[in-house]
């Protein structure tokens, strides 16, 4: 039994991968909590930009949506949705993105559209919202996603957010200039684009996690680096942070 | 000049026919709930309707009827869930509803050509996705300068698009501050404009400050002024966004007969924005903004 649970070690472990000073394309959710723990630990000059416009947002509250009135509130630019796409994300400003999604394949590829057939879905999903390009713009992306067989299939049902291999082909190859999905942060360890195949591996693990745990919650036979890291809980401050600051109400740490 | 203040009830009937290209803009900030409600109590059949987030004005409107086709880059109710009439019209065809889709920059595209008088407009995206195969309209065109291939959509060209904002003098120049969405590229892009405000202002008020008018009355059709027109959206400055309407809205939209009920009493069953607040006590003391005012700058030469 841990002190802490899957949500909160998502968030601290996406909040550590944050450094100073870098630009973040937040989402809502666990990514708007990592990115405000990061903000309140090793990185207070992280520059949030919303997919709403609000850039160096310091919301002070949760923010609820994406476009919530509190990352406008003290942020140090507002701009239209156009600006955001094009100057910010198409430009290569964009140095961080996360994404989630209902199913993450063997090569980072997101599905958010539909589970089944597009025509007759058996699920309609929400779609990419911003999420397509920011998985071809950004320069480099997080995903994170919580490990079960059905969300991390051999091959999505619909590819929304382009990962590291597509239908067979390189992200060099179709022309990408982002580095796509590096790292899929979930509630058991943390995979890792191989950079010669482009696949996801094991590369670290939570404590009291087993190998064979992570492998039977994936739709592929998931390779495991030989040397792999464990990755340390969250700490006193990363919990005080999260449960007391910045998700009282547990809107998303529930 | 003539004055182009009008009712909800005749800027709707005037504007909006049966058939029509619709947009109601705003990125999850002034949505104008309060247009969508009256095009639906005035019973407007076969829109097309085109939102980045249709939101759960446009989940209204496809329960309600309205709306033969959605255009649309993210259809989720944001932070509580799903749109569930959306969801049934996609999933079960009931009631019928064809879509297009793309992503947020794809429709952000589309209002620019529209705006900027172009065809399409191209973009660095869609590589490796499967959006332009469930949605052939998303082509390419090789660029004349680099030969590199570029993603395009086309230019979308509204009837009507509706746009909700904090002021406005009475010939349509209007002031926005906050998130500012596309609207100011859905308005250039549509043939007619309906804008909505919080607060009526004189000509002296706007050209006191010329870099916060989003839309210029020139493309204006018709103001109306509508407080609380964006609930349960927001508008910054004036009141907060209700957080709890859109959790809520998760059971309603689920259940068709809960959502006819809630059209029944929330739609058909008020003449117009002020009896649905008064049927709503207690709500704009609890979503009233707080003050934050910012200093003003010197315009002079």
């Amino acid at each position: 039994m841990t002190n802490y649970s899957p949500s909160e070690m998502m968030s601290a472990v996406a909040a550590r991968e944050l450094a100073n000073g870098e630009v973040v394309f937040v989402g809502i959710g666990l990514p708007n909590l990592a990115c405000n723990l990061a903000r309140a630990l090793q990185a207070p000059d992280l520059v949030l930009i919303y997919e709403s416009g609000a850039v160096g947002a310091v919301p002070e509250r949760l923010p609820v949506s994406i476009g919530d009135p509190s990352l406008v509130t003290g942020s140090l630019m507002v701009c239209s949705m156009a600006d955001v796409f094009q100057l910010f994300l198409q430009n290569g400003k964009i140095e961080v993105g996360f994404l989630g999604g209902a199913q993450v394949d063997r090569y980072g590829n997101i599905n958010t559209t539909v589970i089944g057939k597009y025509q007759k879905p058996k699920v309609r999903l929400p779609g990419s919202g911003g999420a397509a390009e920011i998985a071809i713009h950004a320069q480099r992306v997080l995903i994170i996603s919580r490990l079960n067989p059905r969300a991390f299939p051999e091959q999505v049902d619909f590819l929304t957010s382009p990962g590291q291999r597509c239908k067979g082909k390189s992200r060099q190859e179709l022309g990408m200039p982002g580095a796509g999905p590096v790292k899929v942060i979930t509630d058991k360890g943390v995979l890792q684009s191989d950079p010669e195949t482009g696949e996801m591996v094991l590369t670290a693990i939570y404590p009291d996690v087993a190998v064979e745990d992570v492998k039977s919650n994936v739709g592929w036979p998931l390779r495991v680096r030989d040397h792999l890291d464990l990755i340390a809980p969250p700490g006193a401050e990363e919990l005080r942070l999260l449960r007391e600051v910045l998700d009282p109400k547990k809107l998303y740490l529930g | 000049m003539k004055s182009k203040l009008v009712s909800m009830k005749d800027a709707i009937a005037a504007h909006v026919r049966d058939g029509d290209t619709v947009v109601i803009e705003g990125f999850t900030h002034l949505i104008c709930f309060a247009a969508g409600h009256e095009i639906i109590r005035q019973r407007r059949k076969d829109l097309t309707i085109c939102r980045l987030t249709p939101d759960l004005i446009y989940d209204q409107l496809i329960g309600a009827g309205c709306a033969k086709k959605l255009v649309f880059s993210w259809a989720g109710n944001p932070g509580a869930g799903s749109l569930h009439a959306f969801r049934r019209a996609v999933e079960q065809g009931t009631p019928p509803l064809e879509i297009e889709e793309y992503s947020h920059f794809g429709m952000v595209g589309r209002m620019s050509a529209g705006a900027a008088g172009l065809p399409f407009w191209p973009m660095k995206n869609y590589m490796g996705t499967d959006l332009p195969v469930a949605n052939p309209l998303i082509k390419t065109v090789t660029c004349p300068y680099t030969g590199v291939e570029l993603a395009t959509v086309p230019a979308l060209r509204p009837d009507v698009t509706i746009i909700h904002a904090q002021r406005a003098d009475e010939q349509g120049n209007t002031q926005v501050w906050g998130l500012l969405g596309v609207q100011k590229e859905a308005a250039f892009a549509s043939q007619r404009v309906i804008v909505v405000v919080e607060e009526l202002v004189d000509e002296s008020v706007i050209r006191a400050d010329p870099n916060r008018t989003l839309i210029p009355g020139m493309i204006v059709d018709a103001v109306v002024v509508e407080p609380w027109g964006a609930h349960p959206s927001y508008a910054q400055g004036y009141y907060d966004r209700d957080n709890d309407f859109y959790v809520n809205w998760e059971p309603i939209s689920r259940d068709p007969e809960k959502l006819t009920a809630y059209l029944d009493e929330f739609v058909h069953g008020v003449r117009d924005r002020a009896e649905y607040m008064a049927k709503q006590p207690g709500l704009k003391e609890r979503l009233k903004a707080g003050t934050r005012m910012a200093a003003g700058v010197n315009y002079g030469f």
